[in-house]
């Protein structure tokens, strides 16, 4: 079977952008489209992730705004929405277009403005996902994450600052991050005394509010070479549900969409666990990390911050985690975010991460909804 | 208002109730009421960023109750954190609006507000 390849890709930068959500996504489209020296009106499919555009600015129908603005009119457009998975949902839309041969050359945007609105309103936004049972009690997403953080120190005796760690490590990538919100490492004294969130997780164990877009373009193996002389394959691509109801859950501490995705990933590409030389998680909380690391196979549960306090997850450490300064570091714009998961791969693999470069020929990354809600997990390799 | 529980003809109960059975698809025909039931804390936060109409802080709760062999959870607010720990008991206590209806982004009419908050024994 002809594999699916990505043969060009961008982001913008991420932060406090006075940009508006078309405009991001023009940006990075743009970029993307330069980047493999393709033209708008080569497109036959164009694919927006972005989970609230119209709750977040009263925009909607931005597949069709960035189709005309791009010269790509005719093409297909869609738009995905998988909330804080929308980017990986997205991935897996335009691999299926061009694996289906649907498309022979594919444009993916993922993009969210939100720094305009204030950090109660923007949870707003994000909490309505949620159930109603949910909802009413006045739940968020980072009191999911404070919910399973304390049930998860105390099932297996994880001391707090191994959560601090996480923080600490993402942030210090970032700083080599040209595109990243925060280019500043900290300490730990300065995430354990910052202050409380969603008790015990406080400030810096969470990502920040912000702007911003990224993009990726896709079409068959057989052609790759006509357009670049350096590309990457979808080995691997797979996506599943766990409760929407978070409570429902047998064990707080597993994320069964990560299990289960990773599990049709791994089978695609011919991979395990143990094949991946580096990966990026979702790690909107601290607390993400542990569980998606455990969850994709990497170590044994209860056993994540054992891994984060050894190293074993540091740039130079046998198995890099967040090189890009993940969610932590970089910023967290909703529909943008799993499809800069992907660009860090892209960028790491074609060796063109400038001093957070890393080695390896296979990359994992991980992008989450909801509090596990729906899930994509995406391999990529050099072809 | 009673705290309903909903199982299926299999013995499954889930709280909310769903259109058939998370666990073996069939309709869930009957309901199982809470509120006078003692739970026990899964876990628990104080959330301190909290969205428009909502306390501040919120203390939550995960907890579990047990009917007839089946375990079901719900999430709610605490009355109080104070000495609050993991394994400790509460008791549902009736309040009348949870948050403020108008001041979220979610349509008031689309849901109920009303609801129990988890009072420790």
């Amino acid at each position: 079977m002809d594999r699916v390849a990505i043969i060009g890709a961008s982001m913008t930068t991420f932060g406090d952008r006075d940009a508006w959500v078309r405009e991001l996504l023009a940006e990075a489209g743009d970029a993307a489209l330069r980047d493999a020296g393709v033209d708008g009106d080569d497109l036959d499919h164009l694919y927006v992730s972005n989970m609230a555009s119209g709750e977040f600015e009263g925009q909607t129908g931005v597949p069709n705004a960035l189709a005309h603005d791009l010269g790509a009119l005719g093409a297909y457009t869609q738009r995905v929405d998988q909330t804080s998975a929308s980017g990986g949902a997205g991935i897996y839309a335009a691999w299926q277009s061009v694996a289906s041969g649907a498309s022979d050359m594919t444009l993916l945007v993922g993009g969210e403005k939100m720094t305009h609105k204030t950090t109660g309103e923007a949870t707003d936004v994000i909490a309505s996902l949620t159930h109603p049972v949910e909802y009413k009690h006045g739940v968020t997403l980072p009191s999911f994450a404070g919910l399973t953080a304390r049930k998860y120190l105390d099932e297996y005796d994880a001391p707090r600052e191994s959560l601090g760690q996480v923080a600490v490590k993402n942030h210090r990538n970032g700083v080599d991050n040209p595109h990243a919100q925060f280019r500043k490492e900290v300490d730990l004294e300065t995430v354990l005394e910052s202050p409380i969130v969603a008790d015990p997780l406080r400030l810096y164990d969470f990502c920040p509010i912000t702007d911003g877009s990224a993009a990726l373009l896709f079409c068959p193996e057989s052609v790759a070479e006509q357009y670049a002389d350096d590309y990457v394959v979808v080995s691997g691509i797979g996506g599943a549900t766990d409760t929407h109801v978070v409570h429902e859950r047998d064990d707080p501490t597993t994320m069964n969409g990560v299990v289960e995705s990773s599990d049709i990933a791994y089978e695609m590409a011919d991979r395990g666990p143990e094949d991946v030389d580096f990966a990026e998680l979702h790690d909107m909380f601290t607390i993400l990390e542990f569980l998606q690391s455990e969850d994709l196979g990497f170590f044994e549960k209860g056993e994540g911050w054992k891994a984060v306090e050894e190293g074993v997850t540091d740039r130079d450490g046998d198995l890099p985690i967040n090189t890009s300064g993940g969610l932590k570091s970089k910023g967290h714009p909703l529909g943008a975010s799993g499809v800069a998961q992907a660009y860090e791969l892209y960028v790491q693999l074609l060796g063109d991460a400038g001093d957070r470069q890393v080695e390896g020929d296979v990359g994992l990354a991980c992008n989450v909804g909801g509090f596990g809600n729906c899930v994509t997990t995406t391999i990529l390799e050099q072809p | 208002m009673s705290f309903d529980a909903h199982r299926c003809p299999n013995g499954h109960v889930t709280y909310p109730g769903h259109t058939r059975c998370p666990e073996c698809g069939e309709e869930q025909t009957e309901t199982v009421d809470l509120a006078d039931r003692t739970g026990t804390v899964v876990t628990w936060t104080t959330s301190t960023a909290t969205p428009p109409g909502v306390r501040e802080p919120n203390h939550l709760a995960i907890v579990e109750f047990e009917v007839q062999g089946e375990s079901v959870r719900a999430l709610g607010q605490l009355t109080t954190a104070d000495g609050v720990e993991i394994g400790d008991d509460v008791e549902p206590v009736y309040e009348e609006e949870l948050r403020d209806p108008e001041a979220g982004i979610r349509e008031p009419d689309s849901q109920a507000w009303d609801g129990y908050r988890f009072e420790p024994v």
